[in-house]
């Protein structure tokens, strides 16, 4: 699955390990600083870090595992975070999720086909005054409502042609 | 060096930004006096006042003026700004009890520029406490203070730090919490933003205090701003010699870092936040020992919220006794809230313990959104309760709230109108919380799936009375034997609907209605014969072609095909779409 650009050499994971390394309950910092540079925790890097760190690999894979802002999985390459926060929720976040389910045919979680969206479902993005909210690479769509939908993917599917 | 900044806003919602002519024009009046250089003048994002039309405000003052006209503006300059003098006639006049303790410096001082918050008066608690009080001495001007913590609990922030400091050890710690992940709040995330220089001060105070020499930041890692901010700050008090060794000179010596959450709501509980901060899954452990006992690596930890941290700040800038002057008998100062939902302004809001919920929603929040009937208001999020509308006079502090079934929580409140049913509410919360068990111990992990499923089971009509029984069976154990907060609030949701909304829950099991409309299994959508006007807009709309007809003899949906996706009722002009 990875691109082959994406596999760093283990000099490079090392590198980007140094800055933790003998710091006391380092695992989830250095996981953090994988994450950053790569969009998700690529198996091969936690191979190496069980060796990088000496500690079981199951120990590293238990804590990704339990967070759910750690990936296994490779994002699209554009995210969409919609909030089901309560005040997203009860202005009908719900239906802004069918309507991206119904354009983009995947789950939350899931990436389409093309690898070019990944829809995510988020807590609160901090700006329940615009609910309905989405956030899609950083930028915030708010006051949204089913129709607005197929118009703002429409822009990102057509940058991509 | 300016004399005087001004903000200008234009505050009426109409998003019509009318402030550029306004400010050209007030910038043209500076100039003609030569005084473009001494008065600063700034178009503000937020002011805090809406539909005022266009508001202006001193900063660091308490002038702010609003409904303002150009040919306001020579009388401004040469009465207020050259004299200092007050037009009465433009002044706001306050309708609600709304004041900033907690958030005085958010959006008022660069949170990046560490001279601001000195100049604002920051860090002199901290002088204070360091060249002055014995950790004792500064337990006692806390427990004067009344502070209790502002994270979900309520416990007295003295008493915690007190347990720390008579606990002997070699090593002990302060942890931030500022893992905020109630859904719907963000007052840590303001407060981190916008004025970071008071968590750190409130934290290097209680270091002292217990005789810790190092602290964590534990962050929300989806808060990037947040981060960057505090780093920011940190490292910005280290070159000032205020964290570090010695620190103004005394002996005390202080190391503060940040470590980053993984999006666990369960870490927000302190001994699995401990364990995520050791680098483990953040699964709870068993209490007692408590953390101030037993913490971080096995040592006496203190874990204080973010607002908690300001707040001590605050009291040790101002002093314990300004500080109880607001509040309740019990619950002393002020909180901040995140005011959401069906409410007209929402946003961050910050009042005096003792508020009531009616002031808040309607003063504050200027009332339901649409006109509509407020229901009823959520309080703490997933832990918390619905306070039905009868109970909106109450008073907000600690006791009021659990006395109703709901807590403080961190902040969170909900308005709820008629449209929204609680049972659906009581199912979101839930299902928050099934879906953040770590699933450690049982009756957390498995009641509380099997009440998501009586709840599934009672918004499709499927569920009968002696379901809410074994509902209100399940949150007790749940209550009483799961292992952390989050287990043993996780049903409060459940709980607090079901005894203040039972009958909407009967309509569920006994009927087979849901009266908000919202539970989409029980409603079937119709056309009212005499309403409609046989224009066919919803036969054009509908997806699934469920509407058929003709203009004639009228149109009817078809319940089997009909997804009650509501895109016809919005088509309606005419209201002839009902929906039950």
């Amino acid at each position: 699955m990875e691109a082959s650009n994406n596999i760093r050499s283990d000099k490079e994971i090392k590198d980007l390990v140094e800055k933790w390394k003998g710091v006391e309950g380092n695992l989830i910092m250095i996981l953090h600083t994988i994450q950053d540079e790569y969009g998700y925790i690529p198996r091969h890097v936690s191979f190496e870090l069980q060796k990088l760190l000496d500690i079981p690999l199951a120990r590293i894979y238990e804590v990704i595992t339990f967070y759910n802002y750690f990936k296994l999985e490779p994002p699209g390459k554009h995210k969409i975070s919609l909030c089901m926060g309560t005040a997203c929720y009860l202005k009908g976040g719900v239906d802004i999720l069918g309507e991206l389910k119904s354009i983009l045919h995947i789950e939350p979680g899931q990436t389409t086909k093309d690898g070019l969206f990944t829809i995510e479902l988020v807590r609160c993005l901090g700006c329940c005054g615009l609910s309905p909210v989405m956030m899609i690479d950083g930028k915030i769509y708010g006051k949204l409502s089913q129709e607005k939908i197929p118009e703002i993917l429409t822009h990102y599917i057509e940058a991509e042609s | 060096m300016y004399r005087k900044t001004i903000f200008i806003k234009d505050t009426d919602s109409q998003g019509l930004d009318r402030t550029k002519e306004f400010y050209n024009k007030f910038l043209e009046n500076l100039r003609s006096r030569n005084l473009q250089n001494d008065i600063q003048v700034a178009r503000a994002a937020d002011i805090g006042i809406y539909n005022q039309g266009i508001v202006l405000r001193v900063y660091g003052e308490d002038t702010i003026y609003v409904q303002l006209k150009e040919t306001d503006i020579d009388n401004i300059i040469s009465l207020t700004i050259e004299k200092n003098e007050i037009i009465s006639s433009l002044q706001y006049k306050k309708k609600d009890k709304q004041l900033r303790r907690v958030l005085r410096n958010c959006g008022v001082i660069n949170p990046d520029c560490i001279e601001d918050y000195l100049a604002n008066g920051g860090y002199q608690g901290l002088y204070k406490v360091l060249t002055s009080l014995k950790p004792e001495e500064v337990i006692k001007e806390l427990k004067i203070s009344g502070l209790r913590g502002r994270g979900g609990g309520g416990f007295p922030t003295w008493m915690k730090w007190d347990f720390a400091l008579k606990t002997e050890s070699d090593q002990k710690y302060i942890i931030c919490n500022g893992d905020e992940g109630d859904p719907g709040a963000y007052m840590d995330r303001s407060v981190l933003e916008g004025d970071p220089h008071s968590v750190i001060e409130g934290m290097i105070i209680a270091g002292y205090t217990i005789g810790a020499s190092k602290g964590y930041f534990y962050i929300r890692a989806e808060y990037p701003l947040a981060i960057e901010r505090i780093q920011n700050a940190i490292d910005q008090a280290y070159s000032k010699g205020l964290i570090g060794e010695k620190i103004l000179n005394s002996g005390f010596n202080f190391d503060l870092s940040i470590r980053l959450g993984a999006g666990a709501f369960v870490c927000g509980e302190e001994t699995a936040l401990i364990a995520s901060i050791e680098g483990k899954r953040g699964t709870p452990l068993p209490r007692p020992p408590y953390p101030s006992v037993k913490g971080l690596w096995s040592k006496p930890t203190v874990i204080n919220n973010v607002e908690t941290l300001a707040n001590v700040a605050y009291i040790f800038i101002r002093g314990a006794k300004e500080f109880a002057k607001l509040g309740t008998e019990t619950s002393k100062g002020t909180k901040v809230f995140a005011l959401t939902g069906k409410v007209k302004n929402s946003g961050l809001i910050e009042v005096p313990m003792g508020t009531t919920l009616r002031e808040i929603v309607f003063d504050v929040g200027g009332g339901v959104l649409d006109n509509k009937n407020i229901k009823a208001v959520q309080t703490g999020g997933p832990s918390g309760g619905v306070i039905p509308a009868q109970y909106l006079d109450t008073p907000v502090d600690y006791e009021n709230l659990s006395k109703l079934g709901s807590i403080m929580g961190s902040g969170g409140m909900i308005v709820m109108d008629e449209t929204d049913c609680m049972v659906d509410i009581a199912k979101f919360y839930l299902g928050f919380c099934v879906e953040e068990s770590c699933g450690k111990c049982a009756p957390c992990r498995i009641g509380g799936s099997q009440m998501l499923d009586i709840l599934t089971r009672i918004s499709k009509g499927q569920a009968q009375n002696h379901d809410l029984e074994t509902l209100s069976r399940i949150s007790f154990a749940m209550q009483k034997a799961s292992l952390c907060g989050l287990g043993q609030t996780a049903p409060n949701p459940v709980v607090s609907t079901l005894k203040h909304f039972l009958p909407e829950y009967k309509e569920h099991t006994e009927n087979k209605r849901c009266p908000a409309g919202k539970c989409l299994d029980l409603l079937s959508y119709k056309i009212i014969d005499e309403k409609c006007k046989r224009c066919g807009a919803c036969v054009r709309i509908c997806p699934v072609s469920a509407i058929s007809g003709n203009r004639e003899h009228g149109y009817s949906i078809d319940t089997q095909k009909c997804t009650k996706c509501g895109q016809c009722i919005s088509v309606c002009k005419f209201k002839a779409i009902s929906k039950e």
